[in-house]
């Protein structure tokens, strides 16, 4: 499966939202209505599926859909 | 008595004492025990008490003072049974002497287990509760965290601080269906207040009005409501188990 599917599907899974609304501008919070403790456990969710440890001060960069497939293409994930 | 049926409940500290009472009472309302304590082997007796009741019991050797512990203890209980529904958090110790006298280590060492362990426990566990969808914390505090008292300064500092942590946790976890609340035992009979000096105790009995001290089975008896359905909207609170010692 692709990167960007995975991350569709675990964002879908953990904010009960539908796949057409997980489109790359759409904030997390302003858009699919995550809550703070809902970040952090998308982010752990991410570091487990990945194997990539996300410290805080990237984690706080990552707003939007595409900037969370940005960043973990960034660290060689596929 | 079987609203905790299928309900999973880690207990630290069980091996004797408040938390073997409360291991016991969980089982007699259904649910199965993963007992934590620093040894395996101190649990034999509660974990043959708990089967006896018809509930599984599994031992765990847990030093709540350490994350690598903690974690490596709360991953071997999700494996072994799946999921954790509630947490009792009892593990405690005291080093009572008066603060002219209170080494470094007297303190860290009081509140490394019951402050940092009730810490490190809740977040080990809020992952797999969150997961679940889930979840039920309660912690052992005690009422002099609340009105304090001489002689100890660190276990004091520690049930206070532990009270506070259960109200964070309340509010953090509160949205994933997870409620923290704490006891507040007074003078209870038991191992830790056995080594106190007869005259303190009698001293402390005239406190109460009830006139005697709690047994380990009426803190058990409301960790067990706290832990259950008969508590659904209660979150963030304090309960007195102490007689009216303290109101």
């Amino acid at each position: 499966m692709a990167l960007e599917d995975k991350v569709v599907d675990i964002i879908v899974d953990k904010l009960g939202v539908t796949r057409d609304q997980v489109k790359p501008e759409a904030s997390l919070i302003e858009d699919l209505g995550a809550d703070s403790i809902d970040t952090v456990d998308l982010v752990m969710t991410f570091e487990e599926e990945f194997g990539e440890s996300i410290p805080d001060e990237d984690s706080q960069k990552l707003k939007t859909v595409g900037d969370i497939i940005a960043y973990l293409k960034s660290k060689g994930k596929e | 008595m079987s609203n905790l049926a299928g309900k999973v409940a880690i207990v630290t500290g069980a091996a004797r004492g408040i938390g073997q009472a409360i291991a016991l009472r969980l089982a007699a309302d259904g649910a199965d025990l993963a007992l934590a304590d620093l040894k395996t082997e101190w649990l034999d007796d509660t974990a043959a008490k708990v089967r006896a009741l018809g509930r599984r019991a599994e031992c765990f050797a847990v030093d709540v003072a350490s994350s690598e512990s903690v974690n490596a203890g709360v991953a071997a209980i999700v494996a072994a049974f799946g999921q954790v529904d509630i947490l009792v958090n009892n593990a405690g110790i005291t080093r009572d002497t008066l603060i002219l006298r209170m080494t470094d280590a007297d303190w860290d060492a009081v509140l490394d287990i019951n402050l940092k362990g009730v810490f490190l426990m809740t977040r080990a566990v809020a992952k797999p509760m969150m997961r679940a969808r889930g979840g039920a914390i309660v912690n052992v505090a005690s009422v002099v965290g609340v009105t304090g008292n001489a002689g100890q300064a660190n276990y004091t500092a520690s049930k206070g601080g532990v009270i506070a942590l259960t109200k964070t946790t309340a509010k953090e976890l509160g949205s994933r269906n997870i409620r923290a609340n704490a006891v507040a035992p007074g003078y209870i009979h038991t191992a830790m207040t056995e080594k106190l000096p007869e005259e303190l105790r009698a001293q402390m009995v005239k406190l109460v009005p009830l006139a005697r001290p709690g047994e380990p089975e009426d803190v058990a008896n409301v960790v067990a409501f706290l832990a259950g359905p008969d508590a659904a909207y209660v979150n963030g609170q304090t309960i007195h188990v102490c007689g009216g010692m303290v109101m």
